[in-house]
């Protein structure tokens, strides 16, 4: 019998299962689970992203299991966009994998061995949103991956703030999965096939297409964090433990990047321009929203939830422009945009999950979260600190890293779309770019506050002293994600090409063709623009390298060692270094209206003088809390009606009774 | 790639190499003399690194590797950036391997380095230079990248040279989109160079220093570098501001004499760039650190402006 790459990816997912179902054997068992399981989850993982990658330029594959209820088969089906995701979770998860496998300590939370359930039901449910081919298929993977993710996420439950967290991202979870439904619910279009196949040949007329995007844009916006149903995020993702956060951030949000663009591309015939402008004001108010509320975040995963936030908003506004650019059938520039969007969804699970990883690593060897009472650990923690900074850098999006080639890549395709017919779009389009372009500077801001006062400076605290560096398997782990960011920063074009068949499968274009030799990539012609990162990186290794020996040979090396000297201040003490609040203060001081910011401000009669500060969401105020007032407010009206005592109830029977009866009559 | 424009690229970097402290000695000399004092000689800060370049290193004790790597990547990275300018002549090999948009990434590469190596030390003035780096930085380098993207629009093209080659053949007129972005480049260059209204680099007062407060913990050669990469940088901003706004005289394909005769036109318009620097600088005060947003943010709606003007009337 020929085994096709699909059969493949379902081996795998069954067997994420099987390693969970295993794991609920022996709970208890640390070395079990954590030398046994995890390395086999990761062995999975690798092996779904080989499978996915060999499917990937093939024709779509489909096969039905008898699961589920009777008359309703689990319809699955693989095509070039399902196998991009699928590449990007098997890449991402097995890293993250082989980091959970030292990181999970016994002693506090739930048992080890069904946290590894938890954990590989997380990645199979994944896997399986990516190939399922019906709505009803989807849904169940979809209720299954936020389940699993809610029971990982609060691992810690005695925690109060961690249970808060915990429902907030469920009931958001749950709002999101509404939409998803009524989404589907449109698109089967009256026919009762809720079939992915059925929705696709049916051309919907009238407003309905209009309908099924804003649903799907408000469905899978409250999954990946979009303005305003990002609240959960910035709670959630810090109380998950880190490899969890990691797989959240790094893989997780892009499952609802998947479904958008399945969606929008896939199962839906035209889009309107106006959904595109929709996409990318949204997008790109998430991204500068993200960005400014990480700058001014103390809490080290609080801030790589926020600039998730962000990144999430540059893919999406890079789908925006794709669908701009599609509606008026200018396929190449729709094809960069997308592969923009899709380059930097895979930029994005390795830099995020490497720096998750590291602050999870951070977590263990100090047990501290607070950025204000870390610092110098660069020397404790040589492996995490180097490796922390390539994430660091490729997340600021630095040449020749990998950051960089995808935000370059949506800053081509934004220059070049002028002659569209609509000249308001196009002179929305400098804006857009100059505001896409704000938030990517800001985030290099936020990245040197982040690992200047982790990693660089003197510790704050005396115990950091005793840090200890990541264990062997951590290790592995971080090297992974780093190399990924290298190499997906050096060897784009080779990227692109392997891309190429999800913007064929999408746009109908692909940019693969032309992007240049895999020294050069020029995605619309060389005398346009042109970038090799493989050239940068060589030509300031070159010049590094040569003014070394230059220096050292016509001059000396001679180095001495002495203290700082800090223009011959004497009394230095680490608490003299920036805080996290000092550091993030300028930008909250610029952006103030974005924050709610309450402040108390001592007396100057106050025997222990106290200065606080709050800075807040507005969204959460405007919004939420309204409606959780006014949800207060009906429960309460409606429990007027709760007595507690049986007459009571039994006289409702029958009023409803004798009310009944008079309507029969 | 031909042999001539191998040499062209090699004899651009070396006279971005050479010239660029001259360019400082004689925005100094210029400032001396435009405040009736008397101006050090020319040639200082050559000396100055030779200086720097004999002298023992000292590191501070908590000092980690990234503060020691940190002058040669910022160097290297000015250096890249000085390959990829056309200054002499727009046949340069390099100028394919990174365009404008890399060009400013390559800033920001620099940028973030030595905001990480001024936290590395731990002391309130390095933290201090590096939070006020950064927050300048945050504001400067989208209004630079609105800049070059206003000549990508007009040119068609990302890539420097093809920018100078579309704009040193357009007809003498003003264009307004170039106007308005020409004053923003001119902002954001004072911004980005530690120039006076945001920086003084004269300062001796730790307290209002900014890119000075961050190297304030280096000496010796890894000083010498630093102060040839900044030399270098404001080269790399005098050449992109000509390169946009005055790109006549610039060497165009691989022409012996062409590239010889740029050099002359090259240092002429530095000549001048520095001396209008040298009267900004004079005729201006530093600002509150808190003033820069204002500032910058002028600077940032000039070029958005500007891009919007392209966009409305096409020039």
């Amino acid at each position: 019998m020929d085994l096709r790459p699909f059969d493949f990816v379902l081996a795998a997912i069954a067997a994420w299962v099987a390693i969970g179902v295993l794991g609920l054997a022996r709970p208890r068992d640390l070395r079990y689970i954590s030398r046994l399981l995890f390395p086999a989850g990761a062995l999975v993982g690798l092996g779904l992203a080989i499978a996915a990658f060999n499917a990937i330029g093939s024709l779509p594959e489909f096969t039905i299991l008898p699961l589920g209820l009777p008359g309703l088969p689990f319809h699955l089906r693989i095509d070039p966009l399902s196998s991009f995701f699928l590449v990007l979770l098997g890449v991402a998860a097995a890293p993250i994998s082989i980091f959970s496998a030292g990181y999970f300590r016994s002693g506090g939370g739930a048992a080890p061995g069904l946290l590894c359930f938890q954990y590989h039901v997380f990645l199979a449910a994944m896997a399986l949103v990516m190939i399922a081919d019906d709505a009803y298929a989807f849904m169940v993977a979809w209720e299954t991956m936020a389940l699993a993710s809610y029971f990982l996420v609060t691992t810690d439950h005695r925690i109060p703030e961690i249970r808060r967290a915990g429902f907030l991202y469920l009931l958001i979870a749950h709002v999101g999965a509404i939409a998803i439904l009524l989404c589907f619910g449109v698109l089967q279009g009256g026919t009762g096939d809720y079939t992915f196949g059925s929705m696709r040949s049916l051309v919907l007329t009238g407003a309905w297409p209009t309908a099924a995007f804003i649903l799907a844009l408000a469905g899978f916006g409250a999954k990946a964090g979009l303005l305003p149903l990002h609240v959960w995020l910035p709670e959630a993702h810090p109380a998950a433990p880190s490899p969890v956060s990691a797989l959240m951030s790094g893989v997780m949000l892009k499952t609802a990047i998947y479904g958008l663009l399945r969606v929008t591309f896939d199962l839906l015939h035209a889009q309107l321009w106006w959904w595109g402008v929709l996409a990318l004001a949204l997008g790109l108010a998430t991204a500068l929203f993200g960005v400014v509320f990480a700058a001014a975040q103390t809490d080290m995963k609080r801030l790589l939830a926020y600039s998730s936030i962000e990144n999430i908003g540059i893919i999406v506004a890079g789908i925006g422009l794709a669908i701009v650019f599609k509606s008026y059938d200018k396929t190449l520039l729709a094809a960069i945009a997308l592969t923009a969007a899709l380059y930097h969804s895979l930029n994005h699970a390795f830099f995020k999950s490497l720096l998750f990883l590291a602050t999870g690593s951070v977590l263990h060897a100090t047990k501290e979260r607070s950025l204000g009472k870390l610092g110098g650990l660069i020397h404790r923690m040589p492996w995490v600190a180097w490796l922390a900074l390539v994430g660091t850098l490729a997340i600021a999006g630095l040449p020749p890293l990998n950051g960089f080639v995808s935000e370059w890549l949506l800053l081509q395709a934004f220059l070049f779309t002028p002659g569209l017919p609509q000249s308001f779009v196009n002179m929305l389009v400098p804006v857009v770019a100059a505001a896409l372009v704000l938030a990517v500077a800001l985030a290099a801001y936020v990245m040197v506050k982040f690992y200047g006062i982790i990693f660089l400076g003197r510790p704050r605290e005396p115990n950091l002293a005793y840090a200890r560096d990541a264990g062997h398997l951590e290790r592995i782990g971080l090297v992974w994600l780093a190399a990924g960011c290298v190499l997906l920063g050096l060897f784009p074009v080779n990227v692109i090409r392997f891309l190429d068949p999800v913007n064929i499968m999408l746009i109908g274009t692909g940019v693969g063709a032309n992007a240049g030799n895999w020294l050069l990539l020029a995605p619309i012609s060389a005398s346009r623009s042109s970038y090799s990162p493989l050239i940068v990186l060589v030509v300031i290794v070159v010049v590094v390298l040569l003014t070394i020996q230059i220096v050292h040979r016509y001059y000396h090396g001679r180095v001495r060692r002495a203290p700082p000297w800090d223009c011959g201040f004497p009394a230095q003490t680490p608490r003299m270094q920036d805080t996290a609040e000092g550091f993030g203060q300028p930008i909250r001081q610029v952006f103030e209206q974005f924050f709610r910011i309450e402040r108390h401000l001592p007396s100057p009669f106050d025997q222990a003088p106290r200065y606080s500060l709050k800075a807040g969401d507005h969204l959460w105020h405007w919004i939420y809390l309204p409606i959780a007032r006014g949800a207060d407010a009906i429960a309460r009206f409606a429990g007027l009606i709760q007595q507690g005592r049986i007459a009571v109830y039994l006289t409702y029977s029958f009023v409803t009774l004798l009310a009944l009866l008079f309507f029969v009559q | 790639m031909s042999a001539s424009a191998l040499l062209s690229q090699f004899l651009q970097l070396a006279i971005a190499l050479l010239l660029a402290p001259l360019v400082v000695g004689w925005v100094n000399q210029c400032r001396a003399l435009l405040s009736n004092r008397s101006a050090p000689p020319i040639t200082l800060p050559y000396r100055t690194i030779r200086k720097l370049f004999i002298k023992d290193a000292i590191v501070a004790t908590g000092a980690s590797p990234i503060f020691r790597i940190t002058p040669y990547v910022v160097f290297g990275a000015m250096c890249a950036a000085a390959a990829i300018v056309p200054s002499l002549a727009t046949d340069l090999p390099f100028a394919r391997a990174a365009d404008a948009i890399a060009l400013v990434g390559l800033f920001a590469l620099a940028r973030v380095f030595i905001a990480l190596a001024a936290m590395d030390i731990g002391t309130a003035f390095g933290t201090l230079g590096a939070r006020r780096e950064m927050f300048i930085g945050f504001l400067a380098e989208p209004a630079l990248l609105m800049v070059l993207f206003t000549a990508s629009l007009i040119s068609g093209s990302t890539s420097l040279p093809s920018i100078v080659d579309t704009l040193a053949h357009r007809e003498l007129a003003i264009y307004p989109s170039l106007a308005l972005a020409g004053v923003a480049f001119t902002m954001v260059s004072l911004a980005e160079n530690a120039r006076i209204p945001i920086d003084n680099p004269a300062t001796h007062l730790e307290l209002t220093m900014i890119h000075e407060a961050m190297t304030l913990e280096y000496s010796a050669r890894h000083l010498a570098l630093i102060e040839w990469a900044a030399a270098l940088k404001l080269f790399n901003y005098s050449c992109i501001g000509i390169a946009i706004f005055f790109p006549f005289g610039i060497a165009e394909g691989g022409n012996w004499q062409a590239i010889l005769a740029a050099v002359p036109v090259l240092v002429f318009k530095l000549a001048i760039g520095g001396f209008l620097l040298a009267l900004i600088e004079t005729v201006s005060a530093k600002m509150r650190i808190f003033r820069a947003p204002e500032f910058l943010g002028t600077a940032f709606l000039l070029a958005v402006l500007a891009m919007l003007v392209n966009l409305l009337l096409g020039s």
